[in-house]
């Protein structure tokens, strides 16, 4: 791995963390309507693991799924424009934030619907399969929708027909407030494979490097035809579920002792540690990005809504095969 | 009389409901210590404890299913389906099991369900988020579907849903919980299957329920400066829908316009419109018209969301037009 790797990770997660602190100021200033959940703590994972695949390899993204998407290769003033409902958002303002998705770059999209993406990343895993290529599929989710029925489903299909899918959970101990201690059968969801004969294992989920490492290895092996593969990184989120969320379910002990395991801190540590780069070299990187991110809004925020004559544009594909004229 | 909000209404109905019966319990995703993702169950974890206020895991079928069986065993469950989008997934339960164990089993079980749910658009929160499915709810034999406007009505229709021994899709609508209105301080009950008419009129008839019910009273008001009189009707339970509330309406005015937020193909409008006319075609001086949701995903884009869903406006041209054709 080189240095120009490295900057390139420390770039992309702070890329994630300027961005979505700037989406929360947005959300409270009403310039962004609706619900972001946003990815703040958890830049790890989404970084380390599309660091670990090609360009050609799919992501299937989550409701919090605006880290998976800058990880990708999505771009910072498209995607702000979606979350601002503009018409040069990477989905013409459709679909918001719980819905972005850069198609281009493998990405089949985030869901607002807990789980529902799971089958999704499972069937590219059938397509790549039928397609004779060696692409693999990462599929996001949260400890919450381990728990959804299509979890199950998907991971059992997965494995009978060893598909090339590498099941990322991104266990952040809630989903908006249940805990995993509460609702869930188990603490640890890597165990959950064991119950589909995929094999899993335990990441440390702020620790970018561990994360790139334990998906490189399962992605090897799905290329190789071994099947799927269960990785969960435990992590956490920073910010509260929605803006308005106070939070009750957990401590403030809890969110500190977490703040202390920062991944874009960790790193940073990390790089400087290693000699990679300077500390005047990472202040200017900060800036960069943040001189990025302010572009990226002021983009969004001069972008023109859709028009309402478009309203019903895109609910069909035009072409019709069949029908009687 | 006290005014409160649509939230706090439902929210003394459960509580209330809980204390009369014990068999009452609510179970549902994040409606403990967060109260529900609107608040509606805030206060009544600690008021009941875990065991009567369940929080569960992110498993919609699940809830449903678990329902079923828990209300045929002795229990009479309140059920929370977050967003009635996040139903598909229980639907499988609510349509097969919840709604036809009655029947199916010659009317030896009763399944005493409540679910309650949620829809509409207006907080931008897309296609996921916003929708309107009520039609699909109406469509199944076993269920009742009940969708009150003002917390008056949500109290009321609640705690009717909650003593009614027949399961029941409680829909709310997310633009109404923060809407205040006069609720009873004492113990009363709106009855599944009647109308509420809202305000009378002789030139047109406007049936609505849920929120489009109270775009209709606007209009309905804007129309009376010009001359116009609508008779406005919030149907407030589609099952059992009160068809003679409207039928009597529809002969004295001539005119009718059904008023919903879903789409507008294959939803609930239609089925009211039929009825009009199979009951009442000699009656009827105008063909009668839908004002309802576009064809289209609810999208994010608050420009694209205002559009998708009747305004006050197009209910207002709608009524112009229907009493010159009339
Ligand atoms: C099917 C479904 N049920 C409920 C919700 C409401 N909801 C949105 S996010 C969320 C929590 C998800 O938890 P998890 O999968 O752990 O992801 P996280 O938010 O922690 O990243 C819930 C319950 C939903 N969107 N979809
Ligand atoms: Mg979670």
């Amino acid at each position: 791995m080189g240095n120009g790797e490295l900057v390139e990770y420390l770039g992309t997660m702070l890329r994630i963390r300027y961005f979505e602190e700037k989406v929360f100021e947005l959300l409270s200033r009403d310039l962004i309507k609706g619900a972001s959940h946003v990815y703040a703590g958890e830049e790890a994972i989404a970084v380390g693991a599309c660091a670990a695949i090609r360009e050609d390899d799919y992501i299937a993204s989550t409701h919090r799924g605006h880290g998976h998407c800058l990880a990708k290769g999505g771009k910072l003033p498209q995607m702000m424009a979606e979350l601002c409902g503009r018409e040069t958002g990477y989905c013409k303002g459709r679909g918001g934030s719980m819905h972005i998705a850069d198609v281009k770059t493998g990405n089949l999209g985030a869901t607002g619907i807990v789980g529902s993406n799971i089958p999704v990343a499972t069937g590219a895993g059938i397509s790549v399969k039928l397609r004779h290529t060696d692409q693999v599929v990462l599929c996001f989710f949260g400890d919450g929708a381990s728990n959804t029925g299509v979890f199950h489903e998907s991971l059992n299909m997965a494995s009978a027909w060893k598909l090339p899918v590498i099941y990322i959970c991104e266990n952040n101990l809630y989903g908006m407030s249940g805990s995993v201690k509460k609702v869930s059968s188990v603490q640890d969801i890597a165990v959950r494979g064991s119950a589909y004969n995929i094999p899993s294992e335990i990441v440390d989920g702020m620790d970018i490097l561990k994360v790139k490492e334990a998906v490189r290895k399962a992605a090897a092996g799905a290329r190789e035809g071994k099947g799927p593969y269960l990785i969960e990184c435990k992590t956490y989120r920073f910010y509260g579920h929605s803006r308005s969320d106070p939070r009750v379910y957990r401590t403030r002990e809890e969110e500190a002792e977490w703040k202390e395991k920062d991944p874009v801190e960790r790193f940073k540590k990390k790089i400087l540690g290693e000699g990679v780069m300077t500390e005047d070299e990472i202040k200017s990187l900060e800036k960069n990005i943040s001189v990025e991110v302010d572009k990226a809004t002021e983009y969004a925020l001069n972008s023109p809504f859709p028009s309402p004559e478009t309203l019903t544009d895109d609910v069909y594909v035009k072409t019709v095969v069949s029908r009687k004229s | 009389m006290r005014e409160i909000y649509y939230r706090q209404a439902l929210n003394e109905a459960l509580g209330e409901e809980m204390e009369r019966d014990e068999r009452v319990f609510l179970m549902g995703e994040d409606i403990a210590i967060y109260g529900g993702a609107y608040g509606v169950t805030k206060g009544l974890y600690e008021k009941f404890g875990e065991e009567r206020v369940r929080d569960t895991a992110i498993s919609e079928a699940a809830i449903a299913g678990a329902a079923a069986g828990a209300a045929m065993t002795g229990m009479r469950p309140v059920a929370e389906i977050m967003y009635i989008d996040f139903s598909t997934i229980a639907a499988d339960e609510i349509i097969n099991i919840v709604a036809k164990n009655r029947y199916m089993f010659g009317g030896k079980t009763t399944v005493p369900v409540v679910l309650r749910t949620e829809g509409g658009t207006g907080r931008g929160i897309a296609a996921h988020h916003s929708q309107s499915l009520e039609s699909w709810y109406v469509h199944i034999p076993g269920l009742y579907v009940v969708m009150p406007s003002t917390p008056y009505d949500a109290k009321g229709l609640l705690k009717s849903s909650i003593r009614d021994d027949n399961p029941v899709m409680f829909i709310e609508h997310k633009m109404l919980y923060g809407m205040k209105g006069p609720v009873p301080e004492e113990d009363y009950t709106v009855p599944l299957g009647v109308a509420d008419v809202k305000r009378e009129g002789k030139d047109v008839t406007i049936i609505a329920y849920s929120r489009m019910a109270l775009l209709a009273v606007e209009a309905a008001n804007e129309l009376s400066g010009g001359g116009i009189e609508c008779e406005v009707i919030d149907l407030r339970t589609l099952k059992p829908l009160d068809i003679d509330t409207i039928m009597t309406s529809v002969k004295k005015t001539g005119k009718a316009i059904v008023v919903s937020e879903a789409c507008k193909t294959g939803g609930f409008a239609g089925e009211v419109v039929s009825q009009i006319v199979e009951l009442g075609f000699d009656y009827l001086d105008a063909p009668v018209v839908r004002v309802a949701g576009a064809d289209v995903p609810i999208p994010m884009s608050p420009t694209l969301e205002e559009v998708a869903v009747p305004r006050v406006v197009d209910i207002v041209e709608a009524v112009k037009k229907t009493v010159v054709s009339g």
